[in-house]
């Protein structure tokens, strides 16, 4: 059976969890899932149940001693001070019971929707449990402990051997997955995110552009703080067409971390759905244009669970499954289900109103500081041009 | 921090008789700069820069261009007498010479002996370990008034919500001496608690976060 794409999921994605008060709330796959089954958007035979990542493949990218101190983790046995040194115990990755198994399916479910895609059952896949870019080889941060992005590209270096173009436009700089192939040209980097002045991690230069045969591999383009649709989609839509047209990638891995919104409470950005909409599409048409439609999507960040991250996530499946984004009012059947447990007002339909973006006095300056970062970061996509 | 602390120990020199050919090698070889020149007991008499070795090298346009000139004395086009620093300067003192003498490399010496080399590069890496910048974090500024016991009111807000602080700043505040601005690296993904807190003891946060709520 061929079909157009795969739904990733089971309840297992859900048991990534540090604590009830941790922004870091799973909660959204699950709303993910039943906004686009409310919509009638997602049958039975598109969903994929994603298995757990073995302890090889993690060791793809992690170090096996990392590992060890997870499964220790899992257990309740790794001593505050064990835990540290791998960047656990923190208030951004606190440890949790069965931390490690949560952390392996959410990878293993990136695996999935990789084998799926590569061995031609699907075009496209979607795992909005994954895009967890800041784990590093040894170290969890920034809410993420096994990095389900880098893991997944080694497994397509590995397995496949294919050329990797991997797209972040989470509002954070996608650095583990950075430079997890910093060196590598077979793998071309493009992170899109708020510049790291202020915000984590604070990297993502437009000046990081890789090292040794991996120079001129890496992308960044770091946006300045309440950057807006038309900029931010402007900078997205130029660099991802040019970046693809000079790497020509056999696949296309997308983060489609969703916090770049204006209610987003972690970030400054102040997008709207509007962005949700162009970010999975134009990833939908280079992939066709470049690599026969395979095209393998992620979560990531997220933290308005209720309004935001939903329905971004559910318009990256709308793209794959249809071509294009639903229009309209959201399903009232998730509606009803859902707003009794939500403590903001859901959205009532798949777009924004326009209102809800504060003004920013300085648009003008952010606008034209985002354009010369543009073609600070285009003079690597054609060097002979 | 001292300067032995970030001086390069490995060092490349030349007698002052070795010849600009040698010196030309050696800049391309290692890939350095600058190369300083000194006596058998090892006491600094001068310094070159790749600049000084290109200026006094026969142009490769010129064909027939007289090649001898290589084969002259380093010491010939070598800079003398030469500023250097000590291993124990502060490495915020040398930051003055590098930025008033538009030094690019600074000799370090110890009882008349060559013991280590620093350069502008260094000093910028440095910074950026100062800075923190280096470590993955985010950014805070609040802008503080100018007066004692001001730093542990804000650190013990930050610790109170037991976010690790990689670095801190403190810069005057250029439109109103009585202000100062603290700037602060926290090693958290979520600083949004902090920032409340801030906020709510009466803190006046700088530039994104100045807006209270901004986004909503
Ligand atoms: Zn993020």
């Amino acid at each position: 059976m061929t079909g157009k794409a795969a739904f990733i999921y089971s309840d297992a994605l859900l048991n990534y969890h540090f604590h009830p008060d941790h922004p870091f709330d799973q909660k959204r796959v699950i709303l993910t899932k039943e906004l686009v089954e409310a919509a009638n958007q997602l049958h039975p035979n598109e969903i994929v149940e994603p298995r757990m990542a073995t302890e090889n493949e993690l060791a793809l990218f992690h170090d096996r001693a990392y590992i060890e101190a997870l499964k220790k983790a899992s257990k309740g046995h790794l001593s505050e001070n064990e835990g540290l040194e791998f960047g656990l115990g923190t208030e951004d990755t606190p440890m949790f019971l069965g931390m490690h198994e949560a952390s392996a399916y959410l990878v293993g479910g990136s695996l999935t929707a990789v084998d799926t895609v590569l061995e031609g059952d699907f075009y496209h896949a979607v795992n909005v449990g994954g895009g967890l870019h800041h784990g590093f080889n040894r170290r969890a941060s920034g809410f993420c402990i096994y990095n389900d992005g880098a893991v997944a590209i080694k497994y397509i270096r590995k397995k496949y051997d294919l050329k990797v173009l991997y797209v972040d436009t989470d509002a954070h700089h996608g650095d583990g997955v950075q430079w997890a192939f910093y060196d590598d040209p077979n793998v071309c980097t493009f992170s899109i995110h708020e510049t790291g002045r202020y915000l984590f991690p604070g990297t993502g230069n437009v000046n990081e552009r890789g090292i040794k045969e991996g120079h001129g591999y890496a992308f960044n383009l770091p946006i300045d703080a309440f950057t807006e649709n038309e900029s931010f989609l402007q900078g997205y839509e130029t660099a991802f067409k040019e970046i693809a047209a000079f790497f020509k990638p056999d696949v296309i891995i997308t983060q489609n971390g969703a916090d770049a919104h204006c209610f987003d409470p972690l970030t400054h950005l102040c997008a709207t759905m509007d962005i949700y909409e162009r970010i999975p599409a134009l990833a939908h048409e280079l992939a066709h244009q470049y690599c026969n439609g395979k095209w393998i999507a992620l979560g990531g960040g997220g933290y308005d669970i209720w309004r935001v991250v939903p329905r971004a996530w559910a318009q990256v499946w709308n793209v794959m499954k249809t071509g294009k984004p639903a229009k309209g009012n959201i399903p009232v059947t998730w509606l009803k289900k859902w707003q009794e447990k939500s403590p903001v007002t859901l959205p009532a339909k798949w777009q924004d109103h326009s209102d809800i973006v504060p003004t920013i006095p300085r648009k003008a300056d952010i606008t034209e500081k985002n354009g010369k970062l543009l073609q600070n970061l285009l003079k690597y996509t054609n060097p002979i041009k | 921090m001292l300067v032995e602390e970030i001086m390069k120990t490995q060092i490349i020199t030349l007698s002052p008789t070795a010849s600009i050919a040698e010196a030309l090698q050696l800049l391309q070889k290692h890939r350095i700069r600058h190369i300083p020149i000194v006596n058998e007991t090892f006491n600094i008499v001068g310094i070159v820069s790749d600049r000084d070795v290109r200026d006094a090298s026969p142009s490769i346009f010129y064909r027939d261009a007289d090649k001898s000139e290589l084969e002259n004395d380093i010491q010939s086009i070598m800079s003398s007498p030469v500023v250097t620093i000590h291993p124990l300067d502060f490495v915020e003192e040398i930051a003055r010479i590098f930025y008033d003498e538009e030094f690019a490399a600074l000799p370090v010496v110890k009882e008349n002996i060559l013991v280590g080399m620093v350069t502008e590069k260094d000093m910028l890496d440095t910074l950026i370990q100062l800075t923190g910048t280096n470590v993955q974090g985010s950014h805070i500024e609040v802008k503080v008034p100018h007066q004692p016991g001001i730093l542990p009111e804000v650190t013990s807000i930050i610790g109170g919500r037991k976010a690790n602080i990689i670095s801190v700043l403190v810069y005057p505040c250029t439109d109103d001496p009585r202000f100062k601005i603290l700037v602060f690296r926290i090693q958290t993904m979520n600083p949004m608690p902090v920032i409340h807190d801030l906020r709510n003891a009466g803190f006046e946060l700088m530039w994104p976060n100045n807006i209270s709520e901004p986004k909503l």
